[in-house]
């Protein structure tokens, strides 16, 4: 039960990029059509979870016993930046189709501040493993729910005819702004 | 002169947010306030300089290959400096700017800039473009704050000019939306208005 609340209030009642402002980028860049911010979305799921769970087990059994928890960031970038190597390479053994489908978004992951951010998260909101698992799904389900939304309605977008100056990034923010606002009916469900 | 394009492009023509796009993360995180955004755009600014001299004093030493990663350790060293720095003597800022801070890692302008300028000039042109493009993203996290700030508590640098609470959702995930993408917009038409090349 407790992992259930903690999955309903990750993906929607502080969805990390609606109100949490994280993974903006690839929110406002990425999402122009649903099937890709779907590859987006799978990609980044697999690369949290993941990193999630190899960061918290090297920050408690290796950076804490050894006194060294201040090096944390320095830690975690490289370790998620040779993660996202890793898969790569192994997707691309294991699995082409889905390489080819994910290709262009893995290296961007790296970069994507969704994944060191709900590493830290983790790590100092003193979980334990499988919370910090749970909480890494839910987020990058979070994160994978509101981009395909917004994918939708920037698909409808294009077609409507907006004002030049408010073309392209200035309406996609304001359009996610509203979308955040929705968002906010769901603050106090758990 | 030519330094001083370096210095003034980060503020308006090149400006990473307004202009580029980029690093929105934080700036929409931590612009609740005035002072907020300046403090989270100084603290990006001293990554950027401190990063773009070591990047471009060590260009000749980093394998092509290797050079996103080496990059990465040299920010996230600056950015591990700021961190330790800000929670002993600033606690309450580092406190409110909470995430954000180990997150200026992974801030598309640092790496880019590292990328696209400090490892192709000399120490001190790179020096120089990393203060100016530093400057232009704390003028912009700070203009940004204090747009929020004045619609959202009705202050201005923490002095309030209204009874009551002001519209309280410009303080909110949404109004951060918003403000940044009219903001956007009206960059664009003083762009259109002022630039024509």
């Amino acid at each position: 039960m407790e992992y259930i609340l903690l999955i309903i209030s990750t993906v929607f009642v502080s969805n990390i990029v609606l109100t949490q402002f994280l993974g903006i980028c690839p929110f406002i860049g990425v999402s122009n059509k649903v099937e890709t911010s779907m590859g987006m979305a799978a990609a980044v799921t697999f690369v949290i979870v993941l990193a999630t769970i190899i960061t918290y087990l090297v920050y408690m059994y290796i950076l804490v016993p050894l006194g060294i928890e201040f090096s944390r960031t320095i830690v975690f970038i490289l370790i998620i930046a040779a993660l996202v190597q890793m898969v790569e390479i192994i997707l691309k053994k294991v699995s082409i189709t889905l390489y080819q489908a994910l290709g262009i978004f893995l290296p961007l992951i790296t970069t994507n501040c969704c994944v060191l951010g709900v590493a830290v998260l983790a790590v100092q909101k003193d979980m334990n493993l499988i919370q910090a698992t749970v909480f890494s799904l839910g987020n990058s389900l979070g994160f994978g729910f509101a981009l395909v939304t917004f994918a939708g309605i920037r698909e409808q977008l294009e077609l409507l005819n907006i004002p030049k100056p408010m073309r392209g990034a200035p309406i996609a923010l304001v359009v996610a702004g509203m979308l955040a606002l929705a968002f906010m009916g769901f603050a106090g469900i758990v | 002169m030519n330094q001083w394009k370096n210095l003034t492009k980060g503020f308006f023509k090149e400006n990473p947010i307004l202009v580029l796009i980029l690093g929105t993360c934080p700036a929409l995180g931590t612009t609740t306030s005035g002072i907020n955004g300046l403090s989270m755009g100084l603290a990006t600014t001293f990554v950027l300089v401190g990063s773009n001299i070591f990047i471009s004093l060590l260009k000749d030493f980093i394998p092509d290959k290797v050079r996103i990663p080496s990059f990465i350790v040299v920010i996230a060293s600056f950015v591990i400096v700021v961190e330790l720095v800000m929670r002993a003597y600033l606690p309450e800022l580092f406190n409110t700017l909470g995430i954000f801070i180990p997150l200026i890692v992974v801030n598309c302008i640092v790496l880019g800039r590292a990328e696209a300028f400090a490892c192709k000039n000399t120490v001190l042109s790179s020096a120089i473009d990393g203060l100016g493009m530093g400057l232009g993203f704390a003028m912009a996290l700070f203009i940004l704050g204090t747009i929020r700030e004045i619609l959202g508590s009705g202050s201005v640098l923490g002095h309030k000019f209204i009874a009551g609470d002001g519209m309280l959702v410009f303080i909110l995930a949404p109004g951060a939306f918003i403000a940044l993408g009219y903001l956007i917009m009206a960059v664009n038409q003083l762009k259109k208005k002022y630039l024509k090349d």
